[in-house]
């Protein structure tokens, strides 16, 4: 991740203090940056200098699958790497899916095929977790799925592990920068300057010719009435969650006094935070109750067209996966292709939109706690948020005009991440300076390719990926297999341009053969197929630049 | 998988005439058929091909129809599978009939064991294995071109 965007875990019970404000990166301000450098410029800053041909910004999932696509295209590690503060790309998905009550031994809301670490996808997650403990179940689930069994979603241990093992093969910790992108400018003779400040690596300018970034979300953000909650009493901060954040001293607390918890939300991980409450409440290991706060009531399926109809009921929107499975790779896909500007963000909201996955153990779990009530719904808009001495009470208004007070605990978000590009620092400035500009969804315009739209610079492309492009030609943008096939669109836009060789058939075959194998690409060395790549060509202004350190002949 | 209509043909097709051929030319003759001749044997193998391909061009049509009255708008693996009993079955009606390309009698027996081999073979393929050659074949919802 490029930023501060996510809040480095603190020690419960200690609140968080701080949500959706935009994250501090260290250094000087990007504004003062002009839009355009050149070299006595870019020296004039006393920055470090390095040249790689392919750099990544984010150093996450989605710059993995980066780094996946340039290994296998034959890019050796002098002309790339991959910029962001953390270690492994799975950090920060790891760090958000924990708070959200994911630990490694729970499953993720991903299909078998949806391998983060393989572009190929087989053998899927299914199959390998049948080899791995020799128990073929996994995988005749995927036989059956979705018609007699719920789909199969791997371990999210299981795909931290693949992440591990395919960063080791692909010799990550060699081509990772750590660090923080300040920001990223056009050169004046082509392709980009990026600013870089690292704690120990000092600050670089970075020379790249393709860019690809992939930061992910801005940061978490509260429901406003909750920020502003937040904000007017501090004292009671902590009593106001999002999900996405630390909160764990929340079911410590719970485990040792009864408490109330006001749930809102209702997509995905709302029903993930949901059965960890009533986990606990059904083996005894707490006396809570939960109130689950509804703003749109789904009390049936969604939908006039028996061809576009989604299954849904007892409040909750159910689909498999966070669109339908075609947006991925089918015929959605192709139609969302197909449409332009408002009609495509309705499409991709009438796929998408809040929505939980209808698994069965969840749905049984409801009833039983309904029953018992320790699990009560309200329907409503929140009207007021306002501290008590050992809590919160929420006003909500009902559509029938009436209103309800809900004292409670806790209140927990559930409602997601921040997705305004404007609220992060690198989106924001280049929003301001490059260019770039926004889609009908208010999110990153991006070309078919991923090219971030209005950022060419000479022979220099930036491309994009994850969360921040939702709204262009792809809805599943934000997931594993969005980020790769975006990678692809990227990869192969690069082979167009001539930058790498395609990946064909051969190459496909050999690479993913030297993946199922396990086999590292050397250090510095290059690997068959390198020499298609037409390293040292980065753009000729940078080859002037003296104080450069890795300037390839 | 999830399929669109040309994907779903240009994968019968391109399938049916690698994979299958392959599988009929090479293993076919080694099946475990008692009586009829390798000839006969790869004879019922080549017609049966044709026929899921020109037939099963029809069965795709109504498949995505089908398709059609499923929110996620794909074809659920088991599906694949099974329905090779149905496209059996119509493939051998019309093979014990006449057919101008037909030139020996067809058998059950070695019919049954090519049929369900050869689909369960392109079943496989198309289920992973097809991934390693063509990246982007499941983006493309099963076109190649």
């Amino acid at each position: 991740m490029h930023t501060t965007t996510v809040p480095v875990p603190e020690s419960p019970p200690r609140p968080p203090t701080r949500s959706g404000v935009p994250p501090v990166v260290p250094g000087a301000p990007s504004s003062a940056v002009p839009s355009v450098l050149d070299d006595a410029q870019v020296l004039a800053t006393g920055r470090r200098v390095l040249h790689r041909r392919f750099a990544t910004v984010g150093a996450g999932l989605g710059s993995l699958a980066m780094v996946h696509l340039w290994r296998l295209a034959g890019v050796a590690d002098g002309d790339l790497c991959a910029i962001g503060p953390l270690p492994s790309p799975s950090d920060t998905y790891r760090y958000l899916a924990g708070n959200s009550q994911i630990p490694a031994h729970e499953r993720l809301r991903s299909d078998s095929g949806s391998t983060i670490d393989a572009i190929w996808g087989w053998p899927g997650y299914a199959l390998r977790e049948s080899i791995e403990e020799v128990n073929p179940t996994q995988a005749l689930r995927v036989l059956t799925e979705p018609l007699l069994s719920e789909f199969f979603t791997p371990k999210a241990g299981q795909v931290y592990r693949s992440v591990e093992r395919e960063t080791a093969r692909l010799g990550w910790s060699r081509v990772h920068q750590p660090g923080w992108v300040q920001c990223i400018r056009r050169a004046a003779g082509g392709g980009y300057w990026i600013f870089v400040d690292s704690d120990t690596h000092g600050r670089l300018a970075i020379a790249a010719e393709y860019v690809h970034i992939a930061v992910g979300y801005p940061g978490v953000a509260l429901l406003p009435d909750l920020q502003e909650f937040r904000t007017q009493h501090p004292e009671a901060g902590f009593r106001v969650v999002n999900a996405y954040e630390p909160h764990d001293f929340i079911y410590e607390e719970l485990s040792k006094r009864p408490g109330v918890v006001l749930l809102r939300g209702s997509g995905i991980v709302a029903s993930r935070v949901l059965q960890r409450l009533l986990d606990d409440i059904e083996a005894g290991r707490s006396d809570t109750r939960v109130v689950h706060l509804f703003r749109n009531y789904v009390d049936s399926s969604q939908g006039n067209s028996p061809l576009f109809r989604r299954r849904g009921g007892g409040g909750f929107a159910y689909q498999a996966f966070n669109y339908p499975k075609a947006s991925w790779g089918g015929q959605l896909r192709a139609q969302l292709e197909g449409l332009d500007g408002a009609e495509r963000a309705d499409l991709i909201d009438r796929m998408g939109g809040t929505n939980t996955a209808p698994r069965r153990s969840w749905r049984r779990q409801i009833r039983r706690l309904t029953r018992t009530g320790a699990y009560r719904q309200v329907q409503g808009v929140v009207t007021s948020v306002e501290p008590t001495e050992n809590g919160v009470e929420t006003t909500i208004a009902r559509a029938d005009g009436s209103s309800e007070v809900l004292p409670t605990t806790y209140v927990l978000d559930a409602t997601g991440l921040q997705a305004d590009p404007a609220t992060h620092p690198l989106y924001a400035d280049l929003l301001a300076r490059s260019g770039a500009r926004r889609n009908p969804k208010g999110r990153l315009a991006v070309e078919p390719s991923f090219e971030v739209c209005g950022t060419r610079s000479g022979s220099g492309r930036m491309y994009a990926s994850g969360a921040m492009t939702l709204g262009g030609l792809y809805a599943g943008v934000d997931s594993f297999l969005g980020l790769q096939y975006a990678a692809l669109k990227a990869a192969d836009d690069m082979a167009a341009a001539g930058a790498l060789p395609r990946i064909g058939p051969r190459r496909s075959a050999i690479g993913w053969l030297r993946w199922a194998t396990n086999r590292a690409y050397r250090p510095g060395a290059a690997e068959p197929g390198q020499s298609e790549v037409n390293a040292g060509q980065a753009n000729a202004s940078h080859a002037n630049v003296s104080q450069v350190e890795g300037v390839r002949s | 998988m999830t399929p669109t209509l040309l994907g779903r043909l240009q994968t019968r097709w391109a399938t049916v005439w690698t994979v299958g051929l392959a599988w009929v030319l090479l293993i076919g003759p080694l099946l475990p058929l008692a009586g009829p001749t390798t000839a006969t044997v790869r004879h019922t193998g080549i017609a049966s091909l044709v026929l899921v391909a020109i037939v099963g061009t029809v069965w795709e049509l109504l498949y995505h129809l089908v398709q059609q009255l499923r929110w996620d708008k794909d074809w659920p693996t088991l599906l694949g599978l099974v329905l090779g009993v149905p496209e059996g079955f119509v493939v051998y009606q019309l093979l014990i009939r006449d057919l101008p390309f037909v030139t020996d009698p067809i058998s059950p027996q070695p019919f049954i064991w090519q049929f369900a081999t050869v689909w369960l073979v392109i079943w496989a393929v198309t289920n992973g294995p097809i991934r390693i050659l063509f990246p982007r074949w499941r983006f493309a919802g099963g076109r190649f071109l």
